[in-house]
């Protein structure tokens, strides 16, 4: 066994192999905690952990879990969330690029805790060389008896499969996944009923994304406290923050939770890029509300991050240098949810058109006065008025920009209105 | 029905549909299957999937006219995405479209005369530390400036 401790995107080269990653201890931690735990222990453990999603809404893992039937008398499932869309997001990618057994392992042990025994990983219809890569290392995975119908031998039965996405955002959103899935158009759900009970072909459904579920076997390697410990008390473990825009080192650091946004895009990223100052940047994927450079001392976890008014999100960081101007960055965010609305509630399908040809119009020299209290109502009238987060979603960077940047949109408008 | 897949793509299906306990459920990849070798979905081929899954053809149309992947009408050989999400604008996305419509001769959407390339605009790729990226068909590039696209073209004329 290597000493050395297991990340979730290896540098080693040909880290995704299945020798090399047995060399380095995988699939250890699933054995024994299969051959020795009970399924609830298990659970226990991972609450112990406390483990949040990483997907963007930082739901404690372990108590989702919970959330599901013990009874064994009906079919469960586990969707593994990787349609990684969230603009600025790469960091899904490099997991199973790299890494594709330890989620693996992580599925193992999710299905286990849970009583499921079958899986289905959904991946984005542009990640075609990782769905290729993932069902390679099933099929492995599946020859050594780490999957299939008697997992280490224990008698416990587990298929994985890879389902491909199309092209939609939207369906990244956990119940327009499940619709995706059931081969229709992925427009989300009424909640509840949360798809812990029904969910995935109405049956019991635990939906997690594909870095939450990798963290998983770290758990079970180097026990809940070592994990807690990496992290913070209530946000275990580390996060992978990928950083672009204008930076001199965009690229993924997976650092502890709660690291300071300073000191991941100074110390890490190297910076703001050549000749460029900082004007705002996006801490948790485009979703989340724009911050000033005055705040970038911020820990980068769930709670500090909601303190001031934004969120961790994917933990996906886009710099916006000072050159850049913020109607520019206003109009590509408003187009993206133009085009990503699904169109089943009104709000968010009229909302976003609005606002983007409002943007566009702004940006092309026909700004008028009161455009920007247009632009305040629209995304007002969005938030919180959808059947899923989208509305939100597309409201917050839209308000942080009027809100933060409303004086350099106001002199856009009015000089271009000359 | 004339319609009909190699048998290799057949037996994928086939797999597909025996996987899940509802056979709509193979929807989605079958239609991708269907799009590989065919490099869209005709009405030909909608008619056949509906058949093979035992959904009405309007269940099919709802779904492919949903997915942006999904074609209904011929595309070039090489589909050019390029990215236009903020990562890959703050980089220079912009610069990179306008390139390749004069270079292509084709506004974004559009697919050359001699059927070899097909011009898109797509949102975010999630490759951002390699922006601006695009891909042709299943392969990432990135970051490109305007030179490295020219050399791309050239490799695949």
């Amino acid at each position: 066994m290597a000493d050395a401790k297991e990340t979730l995107i290896p540098a080693e080269e040909n880290s995704f192999r299945l020798e090399a990653y047995l060399a380095r201890g995988g699939y250890e931690a699933a054995r024994k905690t299969l051959l020795s735990m009970q399924p609830g222990q298990v659970m226990d453990e991972v609450k112990k952990a406390n483990l949040r999603g990483r997907g963007g809404a930082g739901f404690p893992a372990g108590s989702k879990w919970a959330f599901v039937p013990k009874a064994d008398d009906q079919p469960k499932y586990l969707c593994v969330n990787a349609d990684e869309g969230e603009p600025g997001t790469f960091k899904d990618r490099a997991i199973m690029t790299r890494n594709p057994h330890l989620l693996l392992e992580g599925i193992v042990l999710t299905c286990y805790a849970v009583g499921i025994h079958t899986a289905v990983i959904y991946v984005r219809g542009e990640y075609e060389s990782i769905a290729r890569r993932l069902e390679q290392a099933i099929g492995e995975a599946g020859l050594k008896g780490f999957l299939g119908a008697d997992v280490f031998g224990t008698g416990f039965g587990l298929e994985v499969y890879v389902h491909r996405g199309a092209g939609a955002y939207i369906c990244g959103e956990e119940t327009a996944l499940l619709e995706s899935v059931e081969g229709k158009r992925g427009w989300p759900r009424l909640r509840p009923p949360f798809p812990a009970s029904i969910g995935l072909f109405r049956a019991p459904t635990v939906i997690n994304n594909v870095e939450t579920i990798a963290n998983v076997p770290l758990i079970f390697r180097y026990g809940a406290e070592a994990f807690v410990a990496q992290g913070l008390p209530r946000d275990g473990g580390t996060r992978v923050f990928g950083v672009s825009g204008a930076v001199k080192k965009p690229g993924l650091y997976e650092l502890p939770v709660g690291t300071s946004l300073r000191k991941i895009i100074y110390d890490w990223a190297g910076g703001p890029a050549e000749g460029q100052g900082i004007k705002a940047i996006v801490p948790g994927g485009l979703s989340a509300p724009f911050l000033t450079p005055d705040e970038i001392d911020v820990p980068m976890d769930y709670e500090s991050l909601a303190h001031i008014k934004s969120m961790l999100g994917s933990a996906a960081v886009i710099v916006i240098g000072d050159r850049t101007p913020i109607i520019d960055v206003l109009r590509i965010v408003a187009r993206f949810y133009a085009h990503e609305s699904c169109g089943q509630c009104t709000p968010c399908r009229v909302g976003t058109t609005w606002i983007s040809k409002t943007a566009d119009r702004i940006a092309a020299g026909g700004g008028v006065p009161g455009d920007l209290d247009l632009i305040r109502r629209l995304a007002e009238g969005m938030k919180g008025k959808t059947l899923c987060p989208m509305g939100d979603a597309a409201a917050f960077p839209v308000l942080s920009m009027v809100g933060k940047f409303g004086r350099e949109l106001e002199e856009t408008i009015s000089r271009r209105a000359e | 029905m004339s319609f009909s897949l190699s048998q290799t793509a057949a037996k994928r299906v086939d797999e597909l549909v025996r996987r899940y306990p509802k056979k709509e459920a193979a929807l989605l990849p079958v239609l991708s299957i269907v799009q590989r070798e065919k490099g869209f979905i005709s009405p030909e081929a909608e008619r056949w999937v509906a058949a093979t899954l035992g959904l009405r053809p309007l269940q099919v149309r709802e779904v492919l006219s949903f997915y942006t992947l999904l074609r209904r009408e011929p595309a070039g050989r090489y589909v050019i995405q390029v990215c236009r999400n903020l990562s890959c604008f703050l980089a220079g996305s912009e610069e990179i479209i306008r390139h390749l419509e004069a270079r292509l001769g084709v506004r974004a959407g559009g697919t050359t005369a001699d059927g070899r390339f097909t011009l898109e605009t797509v949102e975010c790729l999630g490759n951002c530390d390699h922006a601006p990226c695009l891909m042709i068909n299943d392969d990432d590039y990135g970051p490109v400036t305007k030179e490295t696209v020219d050399g791309i073209l050239k490799r695949l004329a």
